[in-house]
């Protein structure tokens, strides 16, 4: 019972967010919705027994992803609000596409399956489990040891680009 | 069903008390404060300079670096989150696989900075 209202409040407040991040004139405030709705997304996961998952879009969505759409949003000409008006007439596209998602997770609901199961909601309960601990566990004692480092890799391959690019522009 | 909220409540707690802390003397002060404003008082900063034109202007394209680098450094901390919580059933393997991991990428921070990627100017 406190699971559904929980997901009912979360949920209403990510949709209010999504038509305000929508309707917003200026673009920072557009941003800052969509870091309300990220940290709601994070609180369904949460609700799902996901905690890691729900910090990662924390972390990673609502922290680097927003300062990112933030910093090009300063780096933009932020007061040029009448720009925003040629997105209004994407309005039919968006309609369309947003009804063919509509369609798409009704059909999986209905006649989805994750691990042989029924897809179903409210979904069936996980029993709790420190999921931290166990992706913690199994990232560093089981052979990926390989693949962890080479992240490393790929993460200072983006350090070098991003100081070649801004280094070049200068 | 019922999911088990664990020690989530405690979380929540702090979220509110640490809201509040923040919003409740913002609210309260304009309550409770005398009013008798005057243009010394009205000014952006008591003491400095006046600001000049709109603060929404276009930023120094250089400090989208920064950015990167943040990001860089944000996706180190969500491989250093589940190592810490399950560093007490790992072994000194798993301490060397980490220091190794945080070496490469100390070593792309070096580079910014010998860069001057990081200079404010």
């Amino acid at each position: 019972m406190i699971d559904t209202l929980f997901f009912a409040l979360v949920a209403a407040v990510a949709v209010v967010a999504a038509v305000a991040m929508v309707v917003a004139r200026r673009a920072v405030h557009s941003a800052l919705f969509l870091v309300v709705i990220l940290f709601c997304v994070a609180l369904l996961y949460l609700t799902l027994s996901a905690e890691f998952l729900a910090a990662v879009q924390i972390i990673v969505y609502a922290g680097a992803v927003m300062v990112l759409f933030l910093f090009v949003i300063t780096l933009l000409n932020p007061a040029a609000e009448q720009q925003l008006a040629d997105v209004r007439s994407h309005g039919i596209v968006a309609a369309v596409l947003a009804g063919v998602l509509l369609i798409e997770v009704a059909a999986v609901l209905r006649w989805g399956t994750l691990a042989g199961q029924p897809a179903s909601f409210p979904p069936p309960a996980v029993p709790w489990s420190d999921n931290v601990q166990a992706i913690g566990e199994g990232l560093f004692t089981t052979g990926f040891l390989l693949p962890f480092e080479l992240t490393s890799v790929l993460l200072i391959v983006a350090i070098v680009g991003a100081t070649v690019l801004a280094k070049r522009r200068l | 069903m019922q999911t088990d909220w664990g020690n989530w409540g405690y979380v929540a707690l702090f979220l509110l008390i640490a809201t509040g802390f923040a919003f409740i003397p913002l609210v309260l002060s304009p309550l409770i404060r005398p009013r008798n404003p005057n243009p010394v008082k009205q000014a952006t900063y008591e003491c400095g300079i006046e600001t000049v034109g709109t603060s929404w202007i276009r930023y120094y394209a250089g400090f989208y670096v920064y950015a990167l680098v943040f990001v860089v450094f944000d996706v180190e901390t969500i491989f250093l989150y589940p190592w810490a919580v399950a560093f007490g059933l790992l072994n000194w393997f798993a301490l060397i696989e980490m220091a190794i991991f945080i070496g490469i990428l100390l070593v792309g921070l070096v580079y910014a900075w010998k860069k001057q990627a990081l200079r404010w100017w």
